[in-house]
């Protein structure tokens, strides 16, 4: 070892805090950067200009009035899915089944319609639906919940394999329920009689979710911030020894925050199915459960900061699929888009969290 | 009579990308990094070993007659580690530089790396200019499908041992390698502590970060052999969109269901490998629906291994004490 | 020069972490074949100093020489190329690998790995400083005297010359501290340097061949042990003459508060923690509990306050107006709804006690949240606690909205005992709840303790320091291995005896 004298070149700390706003202004600078990587690699598979890029991105999402409908139910949609997921990581439950916890409330949906159309009246008929795809999504939540609760299973796999049971009994009905047989699809429900959809709105048939999730995110933000629920699911997430020092009951606040969690995402496919698709499909949750994650994430499982960063998302996502079918890209591009925005995102929290030093100079910030 | 002399090497088959998969995770996750990119990256790894091998047998005018077999296996083969070996530092860099969310991480990289395969899959259909959606590399695989010899003179004993690629040979050895590696050797021993507790294998002058980068790099690489083998040899190299299906997930149950020894896996894989076509060999009659119950056996297995290794909670089958977490030496 | 070149010095060594500054302008030289004693308060920055030898930190600027020579240590590993080894006070081992696995991680030995030739190695070192523990036996087996020993023979093992104990003695007996320190003494005449951080002014007397004192990040001064005393090392450890006596006022009117018959405990790996356990605390009176640290002291007192199922037993509640209760097989949450003011302070404050992210309030808000019948928590009431406590027990916070985890160790204790004495406890259960305390801060709990005593509460106290327990308490209860041991009145007990009660029962001949 020889003598030397000079110190690291970097130098890392962790931050105290930093205000709201300038974290958002660094996300921001995040997403900038991405948009830019992102132009640059779809100019070079186009050959394209960048500008053009940007503007059918633009276009994509905002382009016509149907477009930013479609948008609107997009955002409400993840929305949705992102306030299930929220209780569960605040009380650090990764809950990566939101998707089979989605499909089976659209199953449970889809059942109550294809057995019950037109034998009910149609409010009562859509209480039921209501009532079963919100409990079903509970039930499929609960179950990872409950051992987890018991013998602390990890509940990562878990939900995740739940996922894929979920996919195949979709299946399965599927095919016992197919019209015409052997065409392996349902095709739309009760398309005559319409029995089981939902009411349209002020003319706009994805008003009623965008209502709906509205008024979700503002009870959601309030229970989890204000109500005693709110408070024991953070003290569990914090740290379980606590939660049982002051004599909450950990398995029972898992079980109901899953309860909950679980049914939010039955709601979800209850709106896909009942509100808007009026058909089932293995694919109905569009990988909703798993996007919902990173969603969550980067609002830090605030529900105020979901409409956001869910905003950004699902912009994004509408932004790349038009640029996939303008410049006949194959659909798929999306999602490397999407996939590099979020590298950069996650890229970008590091600068939130922690400061770096160089050497000589005080401090800056890269 | 359920035929298994037919069974078992359609099991070993669907089994060998699983035992890449979940061979190369156990080494990231005995490094501390839970990769839940691990299904994304052997779809990157199978997508580049196809448009490797897609080059070459253009520029050898797709006929396997021109093609040199060193090169027809190992461009593919290099190709397919550096796509995978990109994936790797890709990770390496946001969780262990960057010290991001592992979780959130790795759910990007599999929506990025799904997404890469079937763009360039996508892509590559497109030049060919095919009618199906999907390309077949034929020449190219049939210099990986090449079996041992006397594999179809000797019955049912070379059918069941020797009729199988050298991937599927490569999957057995390197997983043993991996548990002999975890086990025996010094490197590995000091893998295990940068797993189990960072800090301290940091005191004990270990470089966390050179080992965590090393180690996922290395077990990404090996889960992107399985992506290469289903394609080159499984598939007949065929690459059709989403073929890969879910088998990333399986493998990354499968390091917990063999709670963290490849040597384990060999055995676990076949296991799971034979749950994955069991339907096919169910006879179901008129019942087309059924099927898709028998298909959610893997996964109703995995959720009962997760269950019963809970319920054990013995302190040598944890996982490593720091899964999941980034390390940060000044934490105060 | 007259004088040998230092092993190591110091220079001007200046760290900070944020705005916190650790170290300013340090200079500090050891020689070889001494003991240095690194004495200051907690927060005074002796563990920062020296973990900027152990290459944990990088100073922010100064200058490391060792033997003379400026070097650069920006790595443990670093720090070993220098033959400096650092035993830290938690300890860094590996829980589910071996003593001798622990003992060559990371070491760069050619060749293949040979367990059974490095354990022939660590018992060579065990026998040459009269060392005894098993190689092969895995770490989470071990006790914690045992866990020391293999971190200081992981260091002999790498060949270290200069070796950095932090609190060697925080977490062993009286004749383990002995035996340790006559361990030392044989590596200093083995020509090894030797620096030992501690606050335990008994300790540095017998161990140690000169003193330097931290306080505030700052050097303060040095001086020979034998030319000190305890006095003046404490007047310039805190800044000022301090009385180093504690207060120890009579009971007043003790009556029996909470009868212990029979405790069993086992833990859920089926381990007997607690065997047979019977004593009285009463009201107005403090129970000191000694034993080494995992003698079943936290299941104790984790049975008392509903948090620890028994195996066979009954712990007896007797409230004030003489109405008697059983305790065993409630929870928390039952016990309180009995009406029952229990207030328990545990071991782990910000894993059990606190909640490290919360700010105040919501940590005041833990006990209190319940309160009301409304959906919607009360803010209002824990915030203004949480100014009381701040108020009254000198908690040094930027504000009420501080995450507890920002503050500093004596400020975090504060705000744990400031809540749980604030909801007027009828028993009050402690857990060493003066570690890693400074002086002006441990004064402070032993005040409130007092405080609470003449007020009629049950306190109980387990604690590690010997020197307090007979100091503060009125009477001591001795575990041993889950059993009682002994107890003895603390006015007139010996400090050799209780030492020898914690390691056999009843302290007398060898009959485990």
């Amino acid at each position: 070892m020889n003598n030397r004298t000079e110190s690291p070149l970097i130098h890392i700390t962790k931050r105290k805090a930093m205000a709201w706003y300038k974290a958002w202004g660094i996300r921001l600078i995040a997403v900038l950067i991405a948009l830019v990587v992102c132009g640059i690699i779809t100019t070079l598979m186009t050959g394209d200009n960048p500008i053009a890029v940007y503007a059918t991105m633009w276009k994509g999402a905002m382009g016509t009035q149907r477009r930013i409908w479609a948008l609107c139910q997009g955002i409400a949609m993840m929305l949705c899915v992102s306030l299930a997921l929220t209780p569960a990581f605040r009380m650090r439950y990764w809950n990566l089944g939101g998707e089979g916890q989605i499909l089976i409330g659209c199953l449970a949906t889809t059942a109550c319609m294809i057995l019950l159309g037109g034998k009910l009246p149609n409010p009562l008929l859509i209480a039921l639906m209501s009532v079963c795809a919100i409990a079903a999504g509970a039930v499929w939540a609960v179950i990872p919940a409950f051992f987890k609760a018991k013998w602390n299973t990890n509940e990562t796999l878990f939900t995740l394999m739940m996922n894929y049971v979920a996919t195949q009994l979709v299946a399965y009905f599927i095919i016992i329920w197919e019209v015409p047989k052997g065409s392996g699809n349902i095709g739309i429900i009760n398309q005559q009689t319409e029995a089981g959809w939902f009411p349209v709105i002020g003319g706009q048939r994805y008003m009623l979710n965008i209502i709906i999730v509205s008024i979700l995110t503002i009870v959601m933000f309030v229970y989890l911030r204000y109500s005693k629920h709110g408070y024991e699911i953070s003290v569990v997430g914090e740290s379980e020894n606590t939660a049982r020092y002051i004599g909450i009951n950990v398995p029972k606040v898992i079980i109901r925050t899953l309860l909950l969690s679980g049914a939010i995402c039955g709601l979800t496919g209850l709106l896909l199915v009942g509100a808007t698709d009026h058909t089932l499909t293995t694919s109905l949750a569009g990988g909703r459960g798993f996007t919902a994650v990173m969603v969550a994430w980067l609002a830090k499982f605030n529900p105020l900061g979901m409409v956001l960063s869910s905003f950004l998302i699902v912009f994004l996502q509408k932004g790349a699929s038009e640029i996939s079918t303008i410049f006949s890209l194959n659909q798929s591009f999306g999602d490397i888009l999407t996939g590099i925005i979020l590298f950069f995102i996650i890229g970008s929290e590091f600068f939130i969290t922690y400061q770096l030093h160089f050497r000589h100079s005080g401090k800056k910030e890269a | 009579m359920f035929d298994f002399i037919s069974f078992i090497p359609r099991a070993i088959v669907q089994s060998v990308p699983l035992l890449y998969g979940s061979t190369g995770e156990t080494i990231t996750e005995k490094a501390g990094n839970l990769n839940l990119g691990i299904p994304g990256v052997m779809y990157v790894g199978g997508i580049s070993g196809v448009i490797g091998a897609f080059f070459y047998e253009n520029a050898c005018g797709n006929s396997a007659a021109n093609m040199n077999a060193v090169l027809a296996i190992g461009i593919p083969l290099l190709s397919c580690l550096l796509g995978s070996l990109l994936m790797g530092l890709l990770y390496c860099f946001l969780t262990v530089t960057l010290r991001a969310n592992q979780n959130v991480t790795g759910l990007a990289m599999t929506t990025f790396g799904v997404g890469f395969g079937n763009f360039f899959g996508g892509s590559l259909i497109k030049l060919t200019g095919s009618e199906v959606p999907s390309i077949a590399l034929s020449a190219t695989h049939s210099f990986y499908s090449k079996s041992l010899p006397f594999a179809s003179s000797t019955g049912a004993f070379g059918k069941l041992f020797l009729s199988y690629g050298f991937l599927a040979y490569a999957a057995i050895i390197i997983a043993f390698v991996s548990a002999h590696f975890l086990r025996k050797t010094r490197t590995g021993l000091n893998l295990r502590a940068v797993g189990e507790s960072p800090a301290t294998a940091d005191a004990a002058g270990i470089s966390i970060t050179k080992y965590k980068y090393i180690a996922t790099c290395i077990g990404c690489m090996i889960a992107g052999l399985g992506g290469l083998y289903y394609v080159m040899d499984y598939a007949s190299g065929v690459w059709s969109n989403d073929g890969f299906g879910d088998r990333g997930w399986l493998a990354i149950a499968l390091v917990i269901f063999t709670i963290w020894r490849p040597n384990w896996s060999v055995f676990a894989s076949i296991l799971f490998g034979g749950l994955y076509i069991l339907y096919l060999f169910i006879p179901t009659g008129m019942n087309l629906s059924i099927k898709e119950i028998y298909k959610m056996l893997p996964y109703l297995v995995t959720i009962v291994v997760l269950i019963l290794t809970s319920m054990r909670n013995k302190r040598e089958n944890q996982p490593p004490a720091s899964l999941g977490q980034a390390y940060f030496r000044e934490e105060r | 020069m007259d004088k040998k070149t230092a092993a190591v010095s110091m220079r001007n060594i200046t760290k900070t972490f944020g705005t916190i500054t650790a170290n300013s302008d340090v200079s500090l030289d050891i020689y070889k074949g001494e003991i240095l004693a690194l004495l200051g308060e907690n927060g005074s920055g002796k563990t920062t100093l020296m973990n900027m030898l152990s290459g944990i930190y990088f100073p922010d600027a100064g200058q490391i020489f060792i033997n003379g020579q400026e070097v650069s240590i920006s790595s443990p590993k670093e720090a070993f190329n220098y033959k400096i080894g650092m035993i830290h006070q938690h300890f860094k081992l590996v829980d589910v690998l071996t003593a001798a696995e622990n003992i060559i991680l990371g070491l760069k030995e050619s060749g293949r790995l040979d367990l059974e030739a490095a354990s022939q190695r660590i018992r060579n070192i065990c026998d040459t400083y009269g060392f005894d523990i098993n190689p092969s036996q895995k770490i989470y087996d071990m006790s914690v005297s045992q866990k020391q020993t293999v971190e200081i023979v992981k260091v002999l093992y790498r060949g270290a010359d200069i070796l950095i104990l932090d609190e060697p003695t925080a977490v062993l007996t009286p004749q383990e501290t002995e035996k340790l320190f006559n361990v030392l003494r044989n590596m200093r005449n083995d020509g090894k340097t030797i620096i030992i951080i501690t606050h335990k002014m008994h300790e540095v007397e017998a161990i140690s061949d000169r003193v330097a004192v931290l306080r505030a990040g700052r050097y303060i001064g040095e001086m020979k042990t034998s030319e000190t005393n305890a006095q003046e090392m404490t007047n310039m450890m805190v800044g000022r003459p301090v009385s180093l006596n504690i207060d120890r006022p009579e009971p007043v009117d003790p009556a029996p508060r909470i009868i212990v018959d029979g405790l069993t405990v086992r833990s859920s790996d089926g381990i007997l923690k607690l065997q047979d356990v019977s004593f009285t605390a009463n009201s107005g009176e403090i129970l000191g509990i000694a034993g080494i640290s995992g003698s079943g002291q936290k299941e104790l007192l984790e049975a008392i306050s509903g948090l620890q199922a028994a195996e066979k037993g009954s712990i007896t509640y007797i409230s004030p107006d003489g109405v008697h209760e059983e305790l065993l097989g409630k929870n928390p949450l039952d016990i309180s709804r009995l009406g029952i003011t229990l207030s328990f302070v545990p071991e782990d404050r910000l894993g059990m006690g606190l909640v490290g992210n919360m700010n105040l309030a919501d940590n005041m808000m833990l006990r209190s949240f319940r309160s009301g019948k409304s959906f919607f928590t009360d803010r209002k009431t824990p915030w203004h606690l949480a100014e009381k406590v701040v108020k009254d027990l000198e908690v040094s916070t930027p504000g009420i909205s501080t995450p507890v985890r920002r503050l500093s160790g004596g400020n975090v204790q504060k705000v744990l005992v400031g809540r749980e004495i604030s909801s007027a406890p009828t028993v009050l259960l402690t857990a060493y709840a003066v570690r890693g305390l400074d002086i002006n801060s441990s004064y402070m709990i032993y005040s409130l303790l007092n405080e609470q005593k003449k007020n009629g509460v049950a306190v109980v106290f387990v604690g590690e320091d010997l020197d307090v327990l007979l100091e503060l308490c009125d009477k001591i209860l001795v575990l041993c291995g889950g059993k009682v041991s002994g107890i003895i009145d603390g006015r007139h007990a010996d400090k050799n005896e209780v030492g020898m009660m914690m390691t056999r029962l009843g302290g007398g001949k060898d009959d485990e």
